[in-house]
């Protein structure tokens, strides 16, 4: 024992000491700090979700009009990225190495420890030659999942497309989606999103450093299965719809075929359209730019977001608006002195002089003078101060489903406009005026906005004789063909049955007697009850509509058809909805070829000084079904030059 | 001789025994744990817990044949064995195999020899029988030269290996000096050294010496009255300012590059994602994963699926801390603690000074492996491969600290003979 015995203490005190040290931090890094259990965690566990089928969408007759195809999305762990071969990995997946590092940058700043997406979509060729050698990367791994794909290329604005979420519909809907996932952007796909997803499941699996599966965790206890979304009908009857769109090729509007007795959308046509397959896959930003670009706006979906003045089909409102009210019968007679003047200097002008006219013959030929005395009643000679006859009529009018949204099942679905009371009351600074200054209304001219919808589901309701269903393109959800309560309920317009007489005759007599305004569009056997209309259009051509329905008993088909700076409703319009008709009741069609081809071979598409952007062809070549349908609409846009 | 013989089980220190023992089941269970595989068998000989267990017998022989000597055998052996260690330690440099970056292995047959691993205990019984000679005053420089040389010469054939790792562990013995007598403000100069060295290279030498500057106004500020030891504290500042500014001159000017990348990396300066900062990273995460009780025997997913790299050898504390968890950690060093002050009991207990000291050296080298080893998985210090004490997988190493160890126990169940 020698005199520096006392420094075994020192020593004996260091030694605790460190030990204290080390189990401090130890219980810091083990008991307190959670964040090693997540690193471990994602150092292990791989999330693979299990994306579910998105439903698919058939025609009425069960025919496929969106169906899936599987794609490979390869997915990234940065933390888990170590030393690799760049070059190597980029000729493999087809990426320049300046797009690999933005896309590594951007997963990076998103987490460094969850997976996100690196590259969307890798074609099945890419992914074999890619599976590989997946196991030198770690950190990269795939996951499986379908996109959607169209083998008709039809409806295209109607199905709308599928794309990635943003920030503002991951903030919507409130964690259900993450970034990278899909979800629907438009049309149908939108609005049934919900039944359309299906549930996604998850399957937990432990992979070691070298990322290879090491089996499922906790024997898959926390695994769900994926349940695939609910398959959709349509209304749409696929082979009507390729025919409207064929008929309807090269020119601007729209065609809406409703079933009267359901409110069933029979085809739905906006032209010019774009194929749903560019709006799949990797291309899909350019193409969509591209389509935003293109001056005849083939995303307009001009059926329910098109507003026009009805033109002369609006007579066919007013006449029945006007019996209801008992200010004319069908025997009310007008004198038709080839126009019809009002005010001090007003003068409207018709387009034949016609004499004394009733009720009938003014639909048959379409007289403004007719309708200008009839409004005149309406307005004028109700027994009321015109201001408030003119809130009563536009109260009536509106009953027909029109100046407000029908709610179709679709989203973005515009109003249309009857302008109220007040609104003239502004323009002429007092609320004392008369028909006289809007008598344009009476012929369905001015400040009137219908969409081609509207125009079809008023036809609809002249067939009911006073009733329609709203307006749906979906009939049945899933296998129990469950459909939206709102569908199955009546709506009425306020009309008497009776009032639908005389206006059905003069409708038939439009189409079916030599002096009709669309006895051309005459189809032998099927009486086709119709009203032609002409729209001013201030910008150009007027538009040419018109709607029908038929047969005139029990009628299958109500349709509006508007085609825009096409001139007359008799020209172009009426022949497109005969056809239609025929099309849709004989399942054939009877006229001769030439009567087709016109309409085929005719291009009404406005001239745009503007060069017309090419859409960008999938260079993906797994996929020779969309390249072909690529090239056709290259070459619709090339004949469009 | 017959009186000797019946009291060995009784003299030696079985307590001491108990606890290497507990230390070796650890270690065997937990080598199986980190080499474990689904699909292989439980248990072969050529697996690491296979091998392991063959170490650890030869260890146990091992032990029993010193406590079989006679305890002078080490006093008057000492120069031969460190003769030898340090031929060994020659002939690695020759003759070796180069694993990692470090020509430390001696191939003999499957086996490999690591002469560093004996170097410890060589040294440390030479160094004791320096010490225990008449009249030797560590203050001295006739004790002072010859024990810096005893230590310097295995520690310079260490770091040509280059092993810095081994050669630190020399460092440790700084205690034992101290213990003897070495005057405390070297043990004050040597951590200053130490810390002044890390600091500036970690930061600027400006920063090291302004805070240098801060220190010395407070120690003159509190000590005003005080003029001597003012005197020494500024003497100790001028110094200290050479010593930064020479570390600094020699790391930018003097080292080479490939040089600088090692210290660099030791000190944590560069991260080589590869290197020590993966490592250390995923060492942290097994560790931490296992939260207060671990993951069950096993049950550790870091380490089974080799997240964790050299988890058998250096880190093969990351398999405790994930599978048994803050309890498991709390036994492993508390397990350690207890032995190392057991080993400081026995060495005060000693009554010649050449037991003592080479008790003392013992603790210090067991205390500086399992300091160091945990602190790096844990990330307190940089990585420094050196392995856990009788936990560790590898057969040198096991040996090599069972000889350490079982020398001391011979020396102490024989303390009460003369020496």
């Amino acid at each position: 024992m020698n005199s520096f015995f006392k420094r075994r203490y020192i020593i004996q005190g260091i030694f605790i000491l460190v030990a204290l040290v080390l189990l401090g931090k130890l219980f810091y890094i083990q008991v307190i700090d959670d964040r090693y259990k997540l690193s471990a965690d994602n150092n292990v566990l791989r999330k693979l979700i299990i994306y579910p089928a998105r439903g698919i969408i058939l025609d009425r007759h069960e025919k496929v009009l969106v169906q899936n195809e599987p794609v490979y999305d390869l997915m990234v762990i940065p933390g888990q990225v170590s030393k690799m071969d760049t070059l190597e990995f980029c000729s493999l997946i087809n990426m320049t190495k300046e797009n690999f590092d933005k896309a590594f940058k951007k997963a990076r700043n998103y987490s460094v420890y969850k997976a996100s997406l690196f590259q969307k979509q890798l074609s099945a060729t890419t992914y074999a030659a890619f599976q590989e050698k997946l196991f030198e990367y770690p950190g990269f791994f795939v996951q499986n999942r379908s996109v959607r794909y169209y083998p008709d290329s039809c409806a295209a604005q109607f199905l709308g497309y599928i794309g990635e979420v943003n920030d503002r519909e991951i903030e919507k809907y409130d964690g259900f989606y993450s970034q990278g996932d899909y979800i629907g952007k438009t049309g149908i796909e939108k609005s049934y999103e919900n039944l359309l997803r299906g549930q996604r499941g998850v399957r937990n699996i432990m992979v070691d450093v070298h990322n290879r599966e090491q089996g499922s965790f906790f024997d898959g206890k926390y695994d769900t299965t994926a349940v695939s979304g609910d398959r959709l009908i349509s209304s749409l009857d696929k082979k009507l719809q390729l025919f409207g769109e064929q008929l309807m090729k090269n020119k601007i509007g729209s065609v809406v075929a409703i079933e009267p007795a359901t409110g069933e959308i029979l085809a739905s046509i906006s032209s010019p359209s774009y194929d749903p397959n560019l709006m799949v896959g990797r291309q899909r930003g350019n193409n969509y730019m591209k389509f935003l670009e293109n001056p005849y706006k083939p995303m307009f979906i001009r059926p329910i977001q098109a507003e026009y003045p009805p033109g002369s089909i609006f007579k066919v409102i007013n006449a029945l608006v006007a019996q209801q009210m008992g200010l004319i019968t069908e025997d009310t007679y007008f004198n038709c002195p080839g126009g019809y003047r009002y005010g001090k200097r007003g003068f409207m002008g018709c387009t034949h002089v016609h004499g004394t006219i009733n009720l009938e013959k003014s639909i048959e030929e379409s007289c403004n003078t007719y309708y200008g005395n009839t409004y005149h009643r309406m307005i004028d000679q109700a027994g009321m101060r015109p201001v408030n006859a003119y809130t009563r009529w536009r109260n009536a009018v509106m009953k027909f489903g029109i100046g407000t949204e029908l709610g179709i099942d679709l989203p973005a679905e515009r109003d249309g406009l009857i302008p109220t009371a007040d609104y003239y009351t502004k323009i002429f600074h007092n609320d004392k005026w008369t028909s006289s200054f809007n008598i344009s209304l009476s012929i369905g001219q001015g400040e009137l906005g219908i969409t081609p919808l509207q125009m079809a589901n008023v036809m609809a309701i002249v067939a009911n004789r006073g009733y329609f269903y709203k307006p749906h393109l979906i009939k049945a959800i899933g296998e129990k063909k469950i459909i939206k309560k709102e569908y199955t309920q009546k709506n009425y317009a306020g009309i008497d049955q009776k009032y639908f007489e005389p206006v059905v005759e003069g409708m038939s007599n439009v189409v079916n007697s030599p002096s009709g305004t669309a006895y051309f569009s005459k189809i032998s056997d099927i009486e086709i009850c119709g009203k032609t209309g002409t729209v001013q259009n201030p910008h150009g051509k007027d538009h040419s509509v018109f709607v029908a329905f038929a047969p005139r008993n029990n009628p299958k088909i109500a349709i509006a058809v508007v085609v825009e700076n096409a001139g007359f409703g008799a020209t172009w319009s009426a022949p497109i909805a005969s056809l239609m008709i025929e099309e849709y009741l004989r399942d054939s069609i009877t006229r001769p070829q030439y009567y087709i081809d016109r309409i085929l071979k005719t291009n009404l598409l406005p001239e745009i000084k503007k060069p017309i952007l090419k859409p960008v062809v999938k260079k993906d070549s797994s996929n020779k079904k969309t390249s072909l349908m690529v090239s056709a609409t290259i070459a619709k846009i090339k004949e469009n030059e | 001789m017959n009186n000797q013989n019946r009291s060995f089980f009784f003299n030696v220190d079985w307590l001491t025994i108990i606890l290497f023992l507990c230390l070796l089941a650890i270690g065997w269970f937990n080598i199986n744990a980190a080499v474990y595989n689904d699909d292989q068998p439980l248990f072969t000989l050529a697996s690491n817990s296979g091998k392991q267990l063959i170490f650890i017998i030869v260890a146990i022989v091992v032990g029993i044949v010193i406590l079989l000597l006679d305890s002078k055998f080490f006093y008057t052996f000492s120069p031969i064995f460190y003769g030898i260690t340090i031929l060994l330690l020659m002939a690695v440099l020759v003759v070796g195999r180069n694993v990692g970056g470090n020509q430390a292995w001696i191939p003999i047959g499957s086996f490999r020899l690591q002469p560093s691993e004996f170097a410890k205990w060589a040294t440390s019984l030479l160094l004791a029988r320096q010490l225990s000679t008449m009249n030797s005053k560590i203050s001295d420089l006739k004790t002072v030269i010859p024990t810096l040389a005893i230590l310097s010469f295995p520690v310079l054939l260490i770091i040509l290996q280059p092993d810095a790792g081994s050669a630190l562990v020399f460092t440790s013995l700084i205690f034992v000096l101290y213990r003897e007598g070495l005057p405390t403000y070297y043990l004050i100069a040597g951590l200053m050294m130490v810390i002044l060295f890390i600091f500036t290279l970690l930061y600027s030498k400006l920063f090291v010496i302004v805070a240098l500057l801060i220190l010395l106004s407070l120690l003159i500020y509190s000590f005003r009255k005080n003029q001597k030891i003012i005197v020494s504290f500024v003497i100790g500042f001028v110094l200290s300012t050479l010593f930064v500014f020479s570390v600094d001159f020699v790391y930018k000017n003097i080292l080479k590059p490939h040089q600088k990348v090692r210290i660099d990396l030791i000190l944590g300066i560069v991260k080589d994602p590869r290197g020590a900062g993966y490592n250390v990273n995923q060492s942290k995460i097994a560790i931490g994963s296992g939260g207060l009780t671990g993951k069950g025997y096993l049950q550790g997913t870091q380490t089974k699926f080799n997240f964790v790299p050299e988890q058998s050898t250096d880190f093969i504390f990351c398999t405790i801390g994930e599978e048994w968890g803050f309890v498991g950690s709390v036994v492993v060093v508390g397990l350690y603690l207890f032995l190392l002050l057991r080993i400081i009991f026995l060495a005060e207990r000693q009554r010649s000074t050449f037991n003592r000291v080479y008790g003392y050296a013992v603790a210090c080298i067991i205390f500086c492996h399992f300091f160091v080893n945990i602190a790096m998985t844990i990330g307190l210090m940089p990585v420094i491969g050196i392995p856990l004490p009788f936990i560790s997988y590898g057969g040198s190493s096991l040996v090599s600290f069972t000889i350490l160890l079982f020398i001391l126990i011979k020396l102490d169940s024989t303390r009460m003979g003369v020496v």
